[in-house]
């Protein structure tokens, strides 16, 4: 960039930008393993067990050999499978996971053999939209992986992801909105800057819980994991992958998972900026020190996600679908709204305090008859479905024969279908059982 | 660019991405299965966002990666798999004269296309990216001017049509309900309100000796469960009997541990 605005940016020599690449490679892959060591761990003691406590100490290298075992396993792939698209699938997924981690900040400026240079990769002015984008391509690994096993079950998992990432991006994107308007830009690092009195997960809470909400929804863990349930789907969209492959998607799942416990950071945890009783000594925010706080911030996030899984049972796929929908988008939509009207007030317009008394009582009166709006439409409903009921209730031992009005047609809730015995073998007491137990199944047609 | 120079960098940019751009859009149209078609696009799309991006339009190129390939070409991609269009289509003309339309079409747009960029870098002299996106402080700040300057009404109407176009969709997959929507509550009462079975059915019993499904189950007073054998079978009357000798020794050994169950 030649803006002038990001001082420091794009004026590396070549060896550091290299050397920094290979230094956040290298840190993914290494949190990578701590993180499923460090998951397999707590969620044991959650659950009364021990967990992995065998191989190096404490049973921390255990997660590097099951990746050695992993890697050395045979490789299966189904005779299905469209070849091309099978094999590029776990690559796009791991190859967007790894190069999102380009614009986190993990710390301030600091000197690497006598250069001055920020301790991120590189920053851009529209940073943070830069990895929503890397994540919306990172999707495409598990769609394709879902459609190119050529089995059912991973497509079906696959398109549960797609539909997934794509609801809660929204949401996770409109709770972007309030901190751009706080911090004035897009760029992680003047974010991070601009948290320097008061974080925005503090100022802008609402932003902060959706985001939260959201970015589990959005790596596909519990209790989001839908496109991985075990219970419904197999393995989901990785049930036919094998050896290296596997890896490949599940070093992805937990390089996304830091990745969006560090944007949680960087945008509302005030990035590598010290917590506040240590913020008051001034070394605290300067040289290496920030990075061990950005470090025990993202492991912060990373514990919420062991906890919420070993915490909260899976949500059923409409309930879950309904909720970012219809709670989350709305809640983000609104709360930028306030946010937008507040900074144009703060900014632009000198009330008095009369007028904002007067703003103030139009509010609450709107909100007064908002609420008795909805809790008249609440009656209402109410009174519609007693009608239901009782519409029902009268039909209810009416029989539908055939073709009573001319024409076939199914039944209306609470008829049921005359039974045609198709056998002469059959009883009468038989006929009246089946009779019953279809109409239990014709009772409810939208399950 | 200012004065048409090009720094090394951009020239490689330029050149892969462009490149793989043109792979892309020619793949596209190639190839035979729906799936890879869209896939191609998808790369032709990514490589025009780095050349944005390579072109000070950072904002540009990151909006065309969340819209048009994370959401649009995603979405593309859902129906072609919900719908399944995996077997190529055929080569055969449909409707007549269409591939000499089409051709004489495609060669009318490209002489558009060439004489418009032609005019555009003849004619017009340009200030370049760098000067106009530092007239506002930034290239996000410079599109935000336009945006919600002169050109509000466009992007109003433009935003207007989008949401007609969702509620046109909307209102024609819309279903009329018979009834409001029952709830899981509701259903669950209703459930155990109609006296039936409430959950799943018990399955057949398995024995050392008989493991067909025509086996009942045992409950655990020694009698057996006639609704544990599938239906088929049980409206033909083929329920095996079950040994009483078999029912007893059941009878006697819950009668055995019942003192120990009260104590768990």
């Amino acid at each position: 960039m030649t803006d002038g605005q990001f001082g420091l940016f794009g004026t590396d020599p070549w060896w550091l930008v290299i050397g920094k690449a290979v230094v956040i490679f290298g840190l993914l892959v290494l949190l990578t393993l701590f993180t499923i060591w460090w998951e397999r761990r707590v969620v044991s003691r959650m659950q009364n067990r021990i967990g992995p406590n065998r191989v190096g100490p404490q049973g921390l290298l255990q997660s590097l050999m099951d990746g050695f075992k992993l890697a050395f396993k045979e490789e299966v792939i189904p005779k299905a499978a469209h070849l091309g698209v099978y094999w590029i699938a776990p690559v796009i997924s791991a190859t967007a996971a790894f190069i999102a981690f380009a614009v986190i900040p993990f710390g301030p400026t600091v000197s690497v053999f006598g250069v001055e240079t920020p301790l991120q990769l590189t920053d851009f002015p529209v940073s943070v939209l830069y990895v929503l984008a890397i994540a919306s391509i990172g999707v495409y690994g598990l769609v394709l992986a879902g459609w190119s096993s050529g089995s059912t079950y991973p497509l079906l998992g696959g398109l549960r992801s797609t539909a997934q990432v794509i609801s809660y991006e929204i949401a996770m994107g409109l709770s972007f909105v309030a901190v751009f308007i706080y911090a004035g830009s897009m760029a992680t690092s003047e974010i991070v800057v601009a948290q320097q009195p008061i974080w925005f997960a503090v100022i802008l809470l609402p932003s902060f819980l959706i985001y939260v909400t959201s970015m589990v929804g959005e790596t596909n863990r519990a209790p989001f994991d839908l496109p991985e349930a075990e219970g419904e789907l197999v393995g989901g969209f990785h049930t036919e992958y094998s050896s290296l492959k596997f890896a490949l998607f599940f070093l992805a799942e937990y390089i996304n998972m830091v990745t969006v416990s560090a944007l949680a950071t960087t945008l509302f945890l005030g990035g590598y900026l010290a917590p506040w009783p240590l913020s008051l000594w001034e070394g605290a925010n300067s040289g290496w020190l920030p990075v061990v706080w950005w470090l025990i911030k993202v492991q912060l996030f990373i514990f919420v996600f062991i906890w919420l899984r070993g915490t909260l049972p899976r949500l059923r796929y409409d309930q879950f679908m309904k909720f970012g929908w219809k709670v989350l988008i709305p809640a983000a939509l609104v709360w930028v709204v306030i946010v937008s009207i507040a900074r144009l007030f703060r900014n632009d317009v000198a009330l008095s305090n009369t007028e904002l008394l007067f703003i103030g009582a139009v509010i609450i009166a709107t909100l007064l008859g908002g609420s008795w709006l909805l809790s008249a439409r609440a009656n209402r409903k109410e009174q519609r479905r007693l009608d239901a009921e009782a519409e029902n209730a009268r039909r209810v031992n009416e029989v539908l024969t055939g073709a009573a009005t001319g024409h076939p047609v199914p039944p209306l809730p609470g008829q049921r279908f005359e039974y045609t015995p198709r056998r002469a073998a059959v009883t009468t007491a038989e006929v009246s059982s089946s009779q019953a137990i279809d109409a239990d199944a014709e009772e409810d047609p939208h399950g | 660019m200012n004065g048409g120079a090009v720094g090394t960098g951009e020239a490689i940019v330029f050149w892969v991405s462009g490149t793989l751009a043109v792979i892309g859009a020619l793949g596209m149209v190639i190839s035979r299965k729906a799936v890879h078609s869209a896939l191609f696009i998808a790369l032709t799309m990514i490589n025009l966002a780095i050349l944005y991006v390579a072109n000070s339009a950072p904002f540009l190129g990151m909006v065309q990666i969340i819209v048009y390939t994370g959401a649009v070409m995603m979405l593309f991609l859902f129906v072609l798999m919900v719908v399944g269009v995996d077997s190529s289509d055929s080569l055969i003309e449909t409707i007549k004269g269409q591939r000499v339309a089409a051709f004489l079409l495609g060669v009318g747009f490209s002489i558009l296309l060439i004489a418009g960029i032609g005019n555009g870098l003849m004619e017009t002299s340009s200030t370049g990216l760098d000067a106009a996106n530092a007239a506002q402080g930034g290239n996000v700040e410079g599109l935000a001017a336009l945006m919600f300057g002169p050109y509000l009404i466009a992007f109003e109407v433009t935003a207007a049509l989008l949401i007609t176009a969702a509620m046109g969709a909307m209102i024609l997959t819309h279903r009329e309900r018979w009834m409001p929507k029952r709830t899981q509550r509701e259903l669950s009462q209703e459930r155990f309100a109609s006296g039936a079975h409430p959950g799943q059915l018990p399955p057949p019993g398995v024995y050392a000796r008989h493991n067909a499904v025509d086996t009942p189950a045992l409950l655990p007073d020694g009698s057996t469960s006639d609704i544990s054998v599938p239906e088929p079978l049980r409206v033909r009357d083929d329920i095996r009997d079950v040994d009483p000798a078999e029912i007893d020794e059941v009878r006697q050994l819950s009668a055995d541990t019942s003192v120990e169950d009260d104590g768990r």
